[in-house]
């Protein structure tokens, strides 16, 4: 019996001190690269927004000018987003919105949405989606510049019901074979207006927690 | 390790022992991410790199882990080795990381990695036991690449697409219209495709194979023959 508890023991302690050096070597691995990670990140992120948010619109480091948002049923968001402000001179002047489609063909679409101070949308782009190649992937940029349609629209220049693919009487095109895909997109990106309307002041508004952290 | 030796790893890992069509493990990402040449060819090298070092790290330990809890200590290490390849490929080559995505933590659940370690470099040394998970890797790498172009020629009519996102924004150029004006084929992208696919592949390798021996018994007849006469 003892020596089986000792022969327990040994493989025990075995055990431990493997995981403990692979934990050693993990963090320092992440010791190494976490910095990088975190610039490549935040440079595709930036990336990424440069392709809604035109350039001259913003001249604030609009990567770390966030503002955290609870789940929205509006943007279809069921945990908290963060969103980038873009300031022009200090004035408030473009923000970018994360919103999902949650009824896309195969499950959830995520995009991002750039809407500019006055309501205009400056541009979309898909992030994520699971929709059939070469059928419904043409939200994707990477597939196709149908996103694009989307840049410049607001609720001035259509009305609520023009917030539809053209089969059921809106204002957008779509591809034929797939109008569940840009159904869902469509009916996604007016939810994320009318949040915007809706919010616009609560958005801008400057962050008293994030200011004390970061002193 | 003799030269005999060494032919020998190499012969089984790219033909013989082929983990693609022969021994078919590691199906997951073989049929997931086989739907285009880069895809396939980079998650094959990273496959690759993280068998070569489980290899080289599980045999110089393999007398000191005891014999009971081998595996769990087997997949610490293909784990952790598993993370620092990501972590590394996420901090110097993002884009790609992006297109690999989720199956890159997957390379730990890729049975072959645990089967060759089992197999191979447990009882091993450490040379023999770098180069097994190196050919191994290489083979699984010829597989996933010749499926992915495949199903890339079928299913896009091009090769090489999303190269740029491995090498850079100059590889954009690169990519090869195989058929001009090709409005795609579904099913080769699709699932269904990787699995017609790879089908066809295990076909291919035992009509080789088959033609091997009957050639081999061929020449012994013959043979034979000559010396009878």
């Amino acid at each position: 019996m003892k020596r089986l508890a000792k022969a327990t023991l040994r493989t025990a302690l075995n055990l431990l001190f493997f995981t403990v050096i692979a934990t050693a070597i993990l963090a320092f691995t992440y010791s190494v690269t976490h910095e990088l990670i975190a610039q490549s990140e935040d440079a595709a992120k930036l990336k990424l927004i440069n392709q809604v948010v035109p350039a001259i619109l913003y001249d604030n480091d609009l990567i770390n000018d966030t503002i955290n948002l609870p789940a929205s049923p509006e943007l279809g968001t069921t945990q908290g987003t963060i969103a980038y402000r873009g300031l022009l001179h200090g004035q408030p002047s473009v923000v970018v919105l994360e919103s999902i489609a949650p009824d896309g063909y195969s499950g959830k679409i995520g995009m991002i949405v750039a809407i500019n101070y006055s309501g205009f949308i400056t541009g979309v782009r898909v992030v994520t989606h699971k929709e059939t190649p070469g059928l419904g992937d043409y939200i994707d940029i990477a597939k196709n510049k149908w996103i694009n349609l989307f840049a410049n629209t607001s609720h001035e220049r259509f009305q609520e019901e023009d917030w539809k693919v053209k089969k059921d009487g809106g204002q957008f095109d779509y591809m034929a074979g797939a109008t569940i895909t840009p159904r869902a997109v469509v009916k996604a990106i007016n939810k994320a207006l009318h949040y915007f309307e809706e919010n616009r002041d609560k958005l801008f508004v400057t962050n008293p927690s994030k200011k004390e952290a970061t002193p | 390790m003799n030269l005999q030796e060494t032919k020998d790893i190499l012969y089984n890992g790219l033909w013989k022992q082929n983990t693609g069509v022969v021994q078919l493990l590691g199906m997951c990402p073989l049929l997931a991410m086989s739907n285009s040449v880069v895809n396939s060819f980079s998650l094959g090298l990273a496959t690759t790199l993280v068998m070569t070092l489980s290899g080289a790290t599980i045999s110089p330990i393999r007398n000191y882990v005891p014999n009971e809890v081998r595996i769990p200590v087997y997949i610490l290490v293909i784990a952790l080795l598993v993370t620092v390849v990501e972590y590394l490929m996420h901090a110097y080559m993002y884009s790609l990381f992006l297109v690999l995505g989720i199956f890159i933590p997957l390379i730990v659940t890729n049975c072959i990695v645990l089967a060759r370690i089992e197999a191979f470099a447990g009882k091993n040394p450490v040379l023999p036991a770098a180069l097994d998970g190196f050919a191994m890797g290489m083979g699984l790498t010829a597989v996933l690449t010749l499926l992915g172009g495949i199903r890339e020629i079928f299913g896009h009519g091009t090769l090489l697409s999303g190269l740029d996102l491995a090498v850079g924004e100059m590889a954009k150029g690169w990519v090869i219209n195989v058929i001009p004006d090709y409005h795609g084929f579904l099913l080769a992208i699709l699932p269904p495709g990787a699995f017609i696919g790879l089908g066809m592949l295990i076909a291919g390798k035992n009509y080789l194979n088959l033609r091997g021996e009957q050639k081999a018994k061929m020449i012994k007849i013959h043979s034979a023959n000559v010396r009878t006469a």
